[in-house]
C-alpha cells in the first residue's frame, strides 16, 4: 500500500483555463454561471464584472495595473536556475527549466522591479506562476532577498505578490534554505522600519506561505485565494476526513485571524497607495 | 533499550548474531568454541562496516528513522544535567511532538529545543510521530527568547517526518508559526546550535534549524520534501520513494557539498541506534568544540554571521 495515491490530476501549472479569458466570446463564468463577455472580464482586470470571481492574471499585466504609468526597473532579469544535484524523474530539472523558458516570458518563477505606486517608491518582487507552478528555488529566494536588502537600502516599502506551489524540490535543501534566506532579510526590514506588505494571491501553498508570505506587517488576500500551508490533497489523505467548506480560501484564513483584509484586485492599487502612505516614512 | 527492530540490510548481521547467540549456549555446555564465536564476531564487524559505510541514500532515509535511534529525550539524559522541561506556548496547548527546556552542558546554562518522537505506539500517538502543531513552534519560540534574554545558548535538535498537516494545524496558522520562527531565530541575540539527528523533514525541520552551526549526524537525512512525498508529486506514486530519495540527494555527505551544513558527526558502526552512548559521545564533542567558539562571539557578530551564512545558500547563473 503506498501512503500517498495521486488520485486527482495535479495542480494546474500553466495559466491554463482558471485565467486566459478567452478574446471576444461568452464565456460561461465559473463564479456566478451567467454568460459574459470575455473581454469585458479582461478590461475588468481578469475579474468577473457581474460576480467578483477573480480568475489568475499574469504577472505583468498586474504590474501594469498597478504601478504608476504601468512602468517599472526590473532587476535580475536574467539570472536563471541551475540543475546542481542533476535531479531526475521523468524530465531532467535542466529540461524542465529550458521548457519554461521557452514558453517565453520570465527565466524564472519572479520578477522584481522597482516603481511606484500613487507616488510612493516601491520595490515588488511577484511570482509567475506559469513558470514551474511559480515554484520558490534558489534564483525566487535570491532575487526576493536582493528586493528586500534594496527596500532596506533605499528605504522603500517592500511588496511580494505571491501564486507558488511552495518550494521548487528539484533544488532539494536549497529550496527549503530559500526560506530561511528571505525571512532574515525581512527581519532586518522589520527593525528598520520599513514596511513589508505580503499579497497572497491564488494559489499561495507550501514553503512560499510558511516564509516570507505570512510575515507582512500586512497580509492581503484576493477574494478566494487558495492559501495554506499543507495542501488540501495531502491533509485529507492524513486525516481522512472531508475537508470544510471554503477550507484554506482567503476568507476562511480571514476568519482565523491569519491576514488582514481581503481586498479585490480591482481596489487593490487604490488600498495599497492609502496603506502605504499612512505606514511609510521615507526618511528614518 | 526498546525491542529489536531491524532494517532489511540488517538481516545478514542478525542472522550471525543469533548463530553467535546458539554457540554462546554450547559453550555453555562445556563445548571450547572460545575461537570460533571471536571468528564469527569480528565477521559481524566487518559486515556492520561494510553495509553501512555503503548506505545509498534511501538506506539513509531508513537509518535516519530507525524505531530505536536516540531522540531528542535521550540526548538530554546522555549530554546534559539538570533538565527541566518547560511546557506550552502561553497561548494555546503544550506540543508534545517539540520538547524543550532549560539544562546545563558541561556546566554551562543552556535553552535545549527538540522534536520528539515515540518508540512504542502509545508514545508514538502521544508525540504526534514526532509532526508539530503551530502551539509546538510557539513553544519553541518563547523558549528561544526566554534563553536570549538571559543569555543562554540555544541547541536545538531537529528529528521530524514535517510539520504537521492537519485541519487545526491550518486553521491555528502552521505556516505562520514556521515563519516567524524563520525571522526570529535569524536575528536571535545568542547564540544557536543546530543537530541534525535523523529525519530534517522540511519546513517542519527548518523552524527550528536556522542556527550559526549547522551539525548533521552520519547517517541523518535533510530534505525539502520527504522521498514518498517526492514521489507521489513527481512520480504520480508514492512508492517510488527510492528514485526520489536519490534524486533528492538528502544525506549529510551530499548536504555539506552545498554549504548548508558545518561538520558530520560520525556515527557508531551500525548506526547511531545502535549505541546511542558512543553517538552522544561524538556529538558532545562538537557541540562542547563549536560552542566554545561560539561564546566569543558578541550578539552582533553572531547575528550578522548568521545572516551571512544564510545569505550564501543559493546556486543560480546570472
Amino acid at each position: 500500500m503506498s501512503w500517498f495515491n495521486k488520485e486527482k490530476a495535479g495542480i494546474d501549472k500553466s495559466e491554463g483555463k482558471k485565467s486566459k479569458v478567452p478574446e471576444g466570446m461568452w464565456i460561461k463564468c465559473p463564479g456566478c454561471s451567467e454568460t459574459v463577455l470575455g473581454t469585458d472580464i479582461e478590461a475588468n482586470l481578469n475579474v468577473c464584472p457581474k460576480c467578483g470571481h477573480h480568475y489568475r492574471i499574469s504577472a505583468r499585466k498586474r504590474l501594469q495595473v498597478l504601478l504608476d504609468d504601468g512602468a517599472w526597473q526590473e532587476f535580475d532579469a536574467g539570472m536563471t536556475s541551475v540543475d546542481f544535484l542533476e535531479f531526475k524523474d521523468a524530465k531532467s530539472y535542466q529540461e524542465r527549466i529550458n521548457a519554461a523558458v521557452a514558453k517565453g516570458g520570465s527565466k524564472d518563477a519572479v520578477i522584481c522591479v522597482e516603481g511606484a505606486i500613487d507616488g510612493t517608491a516601491v520595490q515588488v518582487a511577484i511570482f509567475d506562476f506559469a513558470f514551474m507552478g511559480g515554484s520558490m528555488g534558489s534564483v525566487v529566494g535570491e532575487k526576493i532577498t536582493r528586493s528586500i536588502e534594496r527596500g532596506l537600502k533605499q528605504r522603500q516599502p517592500v511588496i511580494v505578490i505571491s501564486a507558488s506551489g511552495g518550494a521548487r524540490m528539484q533544488e532539494s535543501i536549497l529550496s527549503l534554505m530559500q526560506m530561511a534566506k528571505t525571512s532574515a532579510a525581512l527581519a532586518k526590514l522589520k527593525a528598520a522600519g520599513i514596511p513589508f506588505i505580503s499579497i497572497l494571491t491564488d494559489p499561495t501553498t507550501g514553503g512560499v506561505t510558511a516564509s516570507f508570505a505570512m510575515l507582512g506587517d500586512l497580509n492581503i488576500a484576493e477574494p478566494k485565494a487558495l492559501i495554506g500551508f499543507a495542501g488540501p490533497r495531502v491533509i485529507e489523505q492524513t486525516i481522512r476526513q472531508k475537508l470544510p467548506e471554503g477550507f484554506q480560501r482567503a476568507e476562511y484564513l480571514l476568519d482565523h485571524g491569519m491576514v488582514d483584509v481581503i481586498i479585490p484586485r480591482t481596489e487593490m492599487r487604490s488600498e495599497l497607495s492609502s496603506i502605504l502612505k499612512m505606514l511609510h516614512r521615507p526618511t528614518a | 533499550m526498546a525491542t529489536p527492530f531491524y532494517l532489511d540490510f540488517e538481516k545478514p548481521i542478525v542472522e550471525l548474531e543469533k548463530k553467535i547467540e546458539e554457540l554462546n549456549q554450547l559453550a555453555t555446555g562445556g563445548l571450547d568454541i572460545k575461537a570460533d564465536v571471536s571468528k564469527l564476531e569480528k565477521r559481524i564487524e566487518e559486515m556492520r562496516k561494510d553495509i553501512f559505510s555503503n548506505l545509498s541514500r534511501w538506506q539513509t532515509a531508513q537509518v535516519a528513522r530507525h524505531i530505536n535511534r536516540p531522540f531528542t529525550l535521550d540526548y538530554l539524559r546522555l549530554m546534559f544535567t539538570d533538565f527541566v522541561e518547560l511546557h506550552g506556548d502561553r497561548n494555546y496547548g503544550d506540543d508534545h511532538a517539540i520538547v524543550g527546556g532549560l539544562a546545563r552542558f558541561n556546566g554551562q546554562p543552556v535553552m535545549v529545543i527538540g522534536h520528539q518522537k515515540g518508540r512504542d505506539t502509545k508514545e508514538k500517538v502521544f508525540r504526534n510521530f514526532g509532526m508539530p502543531n503551530p502551539e509546538g513552534y510557539r513553544k519553541a519560540l518563547r523558549l528561544m527568547k526566554m534563553a536570549e534574554q538571559f543569555r543562554l545558548p540555544v541547541i536545538t535538535f531537529v528529528d521530524t517526518p514535517g510539520a504537521y498537516p492537519g485541519i487545526g494545524a491550518e486553521e491555528r496558522g502552521q505556516a505562520e508559526a514556521i515563519a516567524r520562527n524563520l525571522r526570529e531565530m535569524a536575528s536571535l541575540r545568542t547564540p544557536i546550535i543546530v543537530c541534525v539527528t535523523g529525519e530534517g523533514g522540511s519546513g517542519g525541520a527548518l523552524a527550528i534549524a536556522v542556527g550559526d552551526r549547522i551539525l548533521m549526524l552520519e547517517h541523518s537525512v535533510y530534505a525539502v520534501i520527504s522521498p514518498e512525498g517526492c514521489a507521489a508529486i513527481l512520480w504520480s506514486d508514492g512508492t517510488k520513494g527510492e528514485q526520489a530519495a536519490e534524486a533528492l540527494k538528502p544525506t549529510a555527505k551530499d548536504i555539506i557539498k552545498l554549504g548548508v551544513i558545518d561538520e558530520i558527526i560520525k556515527e557508531p558502526i551500525g548506526g547511531a541506534h545502535r549505541n546511542h552512548e558512543a553517538t552522544a559521545k561524538n556529538l558532545k564533542e562538537a557541540l562542547a568544540r563549536n560552542l566554545a567558539e561560539l561564546n566569543k562571539l558578541t550578539p552582533d557578530e553572531l547575528v550578522e554571521g548568521r545572516y551571512e551564512k544564510f545569505r550564501a545558500m543559493s546556486q543560480y547563473v546570472e
